[in-house]
């Protein structure tokens, strides 16, 4: 396939997953602050140093209000990674690329953009709407993955289309956790409250992962999340699973055998999976989770790095 | 009940008779059409261009932020062709085709028709699509005009009559076959009932062409746009989705040693046969346009040395020259022998001392346009331009005579179109799509565009112009 193709398949992907969690970092905390009962700024700037964005927030707005928030992470167009550009620059990527997608595909990301398109500003009239908002914006990206998995063919397009959903999925949970770090509890005596616990559950729920992680843990603890989240094999949030499904198709791009690799890019994907296989949260909790969390960044970010100079700069 | 109150006001209609009777071909539409009510029409109509946007079948509006993708206003009413008229223009076109690839292998070959005195030289030399570097060059199996676009007009006598030839990169194929797909959709109780001829092997039929021009068994081929930001970019990746081929932009593609390659993930991979959707002075720096971002650098070399086929190929833009245009019935008795079965618009020729006389005395009832115009522009239709209008076109035309020519305005015919919620009457020109590969091909029927506002005689998208289907019947 053609590498420009390749790429843009990549990024249209990368782009619907930001969109898609993004939406749901918005909604929980939506949620939660209604939960919290207070109409507190505080909650919301933590949001936006998750996504890296803080200092063109901090530029363009005066205070982290809930408006303003979800207004410079879902709709405003001068933040290069607010939902709708995201949705733009996927649907872009998609017009480029449209031989190598089918019809159905290309009919959900078009009448998505189509739907969000005329929307500029969010008031606060419009607050009684946003949870649907929220979800039916997850719904077209799910719809999306859905269409894709069943209507295009399983070859070198659809694993590209993977990496790229992959490595985003994992960047953003990684981010999702760190967020624990930004959010600042009252005082020390807190930690343990409800507000606590209220906190790291939503957490959970930014990731999808609250059914999940009852089902295969008894007790809801800082550790116990943390653990589900990193190091989990089998669910599709957890980093280590996204890396793991990632070697998986690095591999049936490279043709390479299993024991050994066939790029850079096969090579740091296998060496970091390896460590993961075998850490254990006790080590991550001594050694820090912040600092672990922000190391897995900069290297998920080389990996990526290394895949667009693989693949893509032929 | 919609055409209870339509009037043909004197042009020659596409349904109806002068006597105000329905033209035979009409009778199965018309009677449809009677016995839905005007709601359900309507109705129809929504959902058909609610499905075209849907499809993303859109045309990029240069310098327009808000809107810059817009469907082509797409009327439901389609136009008809019956089997008598459409045998008579499909051999037309074919004899048309005939004699310009002639034509064109000619001027670049040993230039016999000049020789002959059958066209002026400094006509063909100083023609904006005469390309030089082209002289001498043989492509795969002699065919330069793979695919052409000729547009069609019939006149108030109801003739119809050659208006241009697109030899270039013509487009609208695409919406040809995505307004079919939506009529089947509107309004299935008709097809049942009609037979229509099938449209929808033309991208089959152009990939068969496309291979033609390749001696390997399996030719790698490849779509070449401009990419997204233009105006057909659409149709390029529509036919490029269609024939199952990879759409391409000049920075896919490099020159290694004489030959053209794609750059895939697994690496370079040979490219044996391009269409190309570029213009040709765009598709490579090294050889024409410096400035061209567009295109290829060397990509000309290779298709000289036989190591790419390029359709159509470089240099059949010379025929797209509005003066060479009025030479084709020339052509046809010159290189074929024959009489011209579809006869040209008349066409005065500034560049004649004479014709340039009566061009400037009589511009209020021609139309007058430049040689090399495209897409409406760089025109003049004396009836409804003002006098200022008319004595600075006629200065232009003094200064530059070789680059216009000028025509009687013509009556185009007009057809019943859903304006709003009734049925007015609106002016039609057709343009068939014809393929030049181990036969010709004419694909029944073609775009139809219509000129939405009112009394308007240009047809053209950029200029709100809209389409209809074309069935020819069976």
């Amino acid at each position: 396939m053609l590498s420009r193709v390749a790429e843009s398949v990549y990024w249209m992907n990368r782009y619907m997953e930001r969109a898609e969690n993004y939406s749901r970092f918005l909604d929980v905390n939506f949620q939660l602050s209604l939960d919290l009962n207070e109409d507190s700024n505080r909650q919301w700037m933590p949001l936006v140093y998750t996504t890296g964005d803080n200092e063109l927030f901090s530029r363009k707005y005066n205070t982290p209000s809930k408006e303003n928030v979800i207004h410079f992470m879902s709709l405003d167009t001068e933040n290069p990674n607010s939902i709708m550009n995201c949705l733009i620059r996927a649907r872009e990527n998609a017009r480029t690329i449209r031989e190598n997608i089918s019809t159905p595909m290309w009919e959900v990301i078009n009448e998505f953009y189509l739907t969000i398109k005329s929307k500029k500003k969010f008031e606060e009239s419009d607050m009684p709407g946003i949870a649907e908002f929220f979800k039916a914006i997850r719904n077209q990206c799910l719809l999306f993955y859905g269409c894709q998995e069943a209507t295009i063919s399983h070859d070198e397009v659809w694993h590209f289309a993977l990496l790229g959903r992959l490595l985003e999925r994992a960047d953003k949970t990684t981010r999702i956790l760190d967020m624990k770090y930004f959010i600042l509890l009252p005082s020390r005596e807190e930690v343990g409250s409800t507000l606590d616990l209220i906190q790291w559950l939503s957490l959970l729920k930014s990731a999808s992962a609250h059914e999940m992680f009852n089902r295969f843990y008894t007790r809801i603890t800082p550790k116990n999340i943390a653990e589900f989240l990193i190091l989990d094999k089998i669910f599709p949030r957890a980093i280590r699973f996204c890396l793991s499904k990632t070697f998986d198709s690095l591999k049936i791009l490279s043709g390479t055998e299993k024991d050994s690799y066939g790029d850079e890019t096969e090579k740091r994907v296998g060496v970091l999976l390896s460590e993961m296989n075998y850490a254990s949260i006790d080590e991550i909790f001594s050694s820090g989770m912040h600092e672990y969390l922000d190391q897995l960044q900069v290297r998920l970010n080389g990996i990526a790095a290394q895949l667009d100079e693989t693949y893509f700069r032929n | 009940m919609l055409l209870t109150n339509y009037q043909t006001d004197s042009f020659y209609d596409e349904m109806f008779s002068e006597e105000g009777g329905i033209r035979q071909s009409y009778h199965i539409l018309k009677s449809r059409i009677e016995g839905m009510d005007d709601k359900e029409l309507l109705k129809r109509k929504a959902s058909a261009e609610k499905a075209l946007l849907s499809l993303g079948i859109t045309f990029n509006v240069y310098g327009d932020e808000e809107e810059e993708e817009r469907i082509m206003p797409f009327d439901i009413i389609p136009r008809i062709v019956t089997s008598f008229e459409w045998k008579k223009m499909e051999e037309g076109l074919k004899q048309r085709i005939r004699a310009l690839n002639l034509f064109i292998q000619d001027i670049y070959g040993d230039e016999k028709i000049i020789k002959d005195g059958v066209i002026p030289a400094e006509i063909v030399y100083s023609s904006s699509g005469y390309l030089k570097e082209c002289k001498g060059i043989k492509p795969p199996k002699g065919i330069w005009i793979h695919i052409t676009g000729t547009d069609l007009v019939r006149d108030g006598d109801g003739r119809m009559l050659v208006l241009e030839d697109n030899l270039r990169c013509p487009s609208g194929v695409s919406y040809v076959l995505e307004n079919r797909e939506v009529m089947k959709k509107t309004f299935p109780e008709l097809f049942a009932s009609l037979s229509v001829r099938p449209i929808y092997d033309y991208p089959i039929r152009l990939r068969g062409m496309l291979e033609h021009l390749s001696d390997k068994p399996n030719p790698n081929i490849g779509v070449l746009t401009p990419g997204i930001y233009n105006s057909a970019y659409y149709e390029h990746s529509f036919l490029a989705s269609r024939m199952g081929v990879p759409l391409v932009e000049g920075t896919d593609l490099t020159v290694r040693d004489d030959k053209l390659y794609m750059r895939t993930t697994k690496g370079l991979k040979q490219v044996d046969v391009l269409y190309r959707r570029i213009d040709d002075t765009f598709m490579d720096p090294k050889t024409f346009r410096k400035d061209s971002l567009l295109g290829v650098p060397g990509i000309f070399e290779v298709f000289k040395k036989g190591n790419v086929a390029l359709a159509n190929a470089p240099g059949t833009g010379v025929a797209d020259d509005k003066v060479i245009y009025s030479y084709v019935p020339d052509f046809i008795k010159y290189y074929l022998g024959e009489e011209p079965i579809i006869p040209n618009v008349p066409t005065y020729l500034c560049s004649r001392e004479k014709d340039l006389k009566y061009v400037c005395e009589n511009i209020g009832n021609l139309v007058v346009k430049a040689a090399n115009g495209a897409g409406g522009y760089g025109m003049i239709i004396g009836p409804v331009a003002s006098e200022k209008e008319k004595e600075e076109f006629v200065e232009k035309v003094k200064a530059d005579p070789r680059n216009y020519i000028a025509q009687p305005v013509l009556s185009l015919s007009r057809i019943p179109t859903l304006i709003e919620d009734k049925l007015e009457g609106r002016h039609v020109d057709l343009r068939p799509f014809i393929l030049y590969g181990e036969e010709i091909y004419v694909m029944p029927g073609g775009l139809t565009r219509v000129a939405l506002r009112r009394g308007s005689l240009v047809v053209n998208s950029s200029q709100g112009g809209g389409s209809k289907d074309t069935w020819v019947m069976g």
